[in-house]
């Protein structure tokens, strides 16, 4: 079952509950058949309860649950044919982010995605999944080379942000991002990008500008972590879990807010419950977006984008301007 | 009279900005952050709001800077009437804004339209980090899409003098995806051969510096500008190492290859006329 969050406590001591019975019954021999059924009746329905209404601050819970499935993980299970690509061709090979070719459905693809460590030595290696400019522009290399053979790119989004690093600064942090943001508004082949966890900040959209963008039901996307939020706006940083509330960050805020298209539901308690189950609701995802957008000709493709973005925003107009004298 | 003060009407951005430039004039004397000397205000202006002791490039208002870069008289603004919403009913905001407007005379962070500079037309957006600190939600980046959209309607180029903190917190998402709509805009205008100048100024961060800012086909600075993506703090916290005294600045950038110039503000005008010039029937007639 995995290490439980403080939320589902409830749950966990029931299940301690029928365990112990279980034991107690083989130990004495005895038939508490009855008692254990009605138990597993109130953890279901607990489960439940707790399941359909979580709050916005459990939901980055899940996204950061230590066991949460990462970008390699879906690779293994939705792609065939993966084979890993290195380097930016300019400085170096940064591995919080992952990417390659691949087949998916028989379909040739390029898929790339930010890559978290399972344990802290292999994320000392992946930065935590925090990307330099030369993991964007490793990025950028292989997008276009999906394009130049007319491959869709499929982004898996999975980013606390780009790295504020003394070396991501000399390196033009800024300057990838942007380059990456310009260049996927203009890539002829479909792009669907899906955040599986967290999505934060420029460092999240520098691999995120598709025609389709998903997200599974328990990620969070937003313009800052809710952490840095409550710092800059309360100067309290403990206040992230109402920060969360307040930013609008989870997948139906998102869809609410017309950003994303589609929540990709998870299996009961979280994507680590079973990485099999998620990759398939996935990979139906990925499918039917497919679908939609190899229909469309190249041209299609970039004024599809084009629209996607150009009405995302709100404002109004007043009629008692001051204007500029 | 009395009844009045119970009938307020609900307005926004009432104050002309003639008015308030009369309630609250200006010190006559100003006090330079560079050098700490005590300048008349009246000849800083005439030095561009440049302190003539120690090169300090003093923060320009939106109006300065159009006065400052554009032909006289030139300047027609666009959408000057677009104000911003409050998508996520975030705590305050509207208070906020309201504030500022009242404190700028503006009605949002950023001021677009089009001018001549030396006689060759463009579109021009100037951020002013007076409002929000220049901070870009949904009217900062459909004012400059729309600006860039204008300029590829009228086969200009299009220039920006950003200042800004980066992303505004209080529209969340719908700020960060202001920073790929902008991105959408340009694209297509840069594939039809238009002309993007940015001009970066003190100070430009975050998500205006990770999105245009970094992206034109020129990319020039202020002197001592500060300009990066994280801030200073975040990353000192980060790395848990001091930072060399000059980083992030417009002359740090220069170093390290991310920009094509630094300019001091008095020779500003007379480069980007000479950039217009060299780019013919694209730099306007």
């Amino acid at each position: 079952m995995g290490q439980r969050l403080d939320f589902e406590r409830p749950l966990q001591e029931l299940e301690d509950k029928i365990t112990e019975l279980h034991a107690f019954m083989e130990e004495k021999n005895v038939d508490l058949s009855d008692e254990v059924s009605r138990l597993q009746k109130r953890l279901s329905k607990m489960e439940g309860e707790i399941y359909e209404n979580l709050t916005a601050w459990n939901r980055v819970q899940l996204a950061r649950h230590p066991e949460r499935p990462t970008t390699s993980d879906y690779i293994e299970r939705i792609f065939e044919d993966f084979l890993e690509l290195h380097g930016d061709r300019l400085f170096g090979d940064d591995e919080a982010i992952v990417g390659g070719i691949a087949t998916f459905e028989g379909q040739p693809v390029t898929v790339i995605g930010h890559q978290r460590g399972k344990d802290t030595k292999e994320n000392l290696r992946r930065n935590f999944g925090m990307p330099h400019p030369e993991g964007y522009r490793k990025a950028l290399r292989l997008m276009k080379q999906a394009e130049k053979f007319q491959r869709p790119v499929i982004f898996l989004l999975d980013t606390k942000g780009a790295f504020p690093g003394k070396a991501a600064e000399e390196r033009g942090q800024s300057e990838a991002i942007a380059r990456n943001l310009i260049e996927m508004a203009g890539l002829t082949v479909p792009i669907i990008c899906i955040v599986i966890g967290e999505g934060a900040s420029g460092g999240a959209l520098a691999i995120g500008v598709g025609n389709h963008v998903h997200m599974l039901e328990n990620s969070w996307y937003s313009v800052i972590s809710p952490e840095g939020a409550a710092a800059l706006l309360w100067k309290d940083s403990s206040l992230a879990q109402q920060a969360a509330d307040t930013m609008k960050i989870t997948a139906p805020d998102l869809k609410e807010l017309n950003v994303i298209d589609e929540i990709i539901p998870e299996v009961r308690g979280g994507a680590h419950r079973n990485v099999e189950e998620q990759s398939k609701a996935i990979k139906a995802a990925l499918v039917k977006s497919l679908e939609e957008l190899t229909q469309l000709t190249k041209e299609e493709l970039v004024n599809h984008r084009y629209e996607k973005y150009r009405n995302i925003g709100q404002y109004r107009f007043v009629t008692d301007t001051i204007g500029l004298k | 009279m009395l009844k009045d003060l119970f009938n307020k009407k609900k307005k926004y951005a009432t104050v002309p900005s003639d008015k308030i430039k009369q309630d609250v004039p200006e010190g006559i004397m100003t006090k330079c952050p560079g050098c700490k000397s005590i300048i008349y205000t009246k000849e800083l202006e005439k030095s561009h709001k440049v302190c003539v002791k120690c090169g300090y490039h003093h923060q320009m208002s939106a109006p300065e800077r159009l006065k400052d870069t554009l032909d006289h008289g030139s300047f027609r603004e666009l959408d000057a009437e677009m104000i911003s919403e409050n998508p996520l009913s975030f705590p305050d905001y509207v208070e906020r804004l309201e504030k500022d407007q009242k404190k700028s005379s503006l009605n949002e962070a950023v001021v677009t339209g089009e001018g001549t500079i030396d006689g060759y037309r463009t579109a021009i957006a100037v951020m002013d980090a007076r409002f929000r600190m220049g901070s870009m939600g949904s009217v900062v980046g459909e004012k400059i899409t729309r600006a860039i959209e204008h300029a590829h309607k009228e086969k200009i180029p299009f220039i920006i003098f950003t200042a800004s903190g980066g992303a505004r917190m209080q529209e969340g998402v719908l700020s960060l995806m202001q920073m790929a709509k902008t991105s959408v805009a340009l694209k297509r205008f840069s594939d039809d051969g238009g002309l993007f100048i940015s001009i970066m100024t003190h100070p430009t961060t975050g998500g205006v510096s990770a999105s245009f800012a970094s992206v034109g086909d020129f990319n020039f600075a202020e002197p001592k500008a500060l300009i990066g993506f994280a801030g200073r703090r975040i990353i000192e916290q980060t790395i848990r190492e001091d930072l060399p005294e000059d980083f992030q600045t417009a002359e740090f950038l220069l170093h390290h290859g991310q920009l094509d110039r630094v300019i001091h503000r008095a020779d500003m005008k007379k480069t980007l006329s000479q950039v217009l010039m060299i780019h013919g029937n694209r730099g306007g007639e």
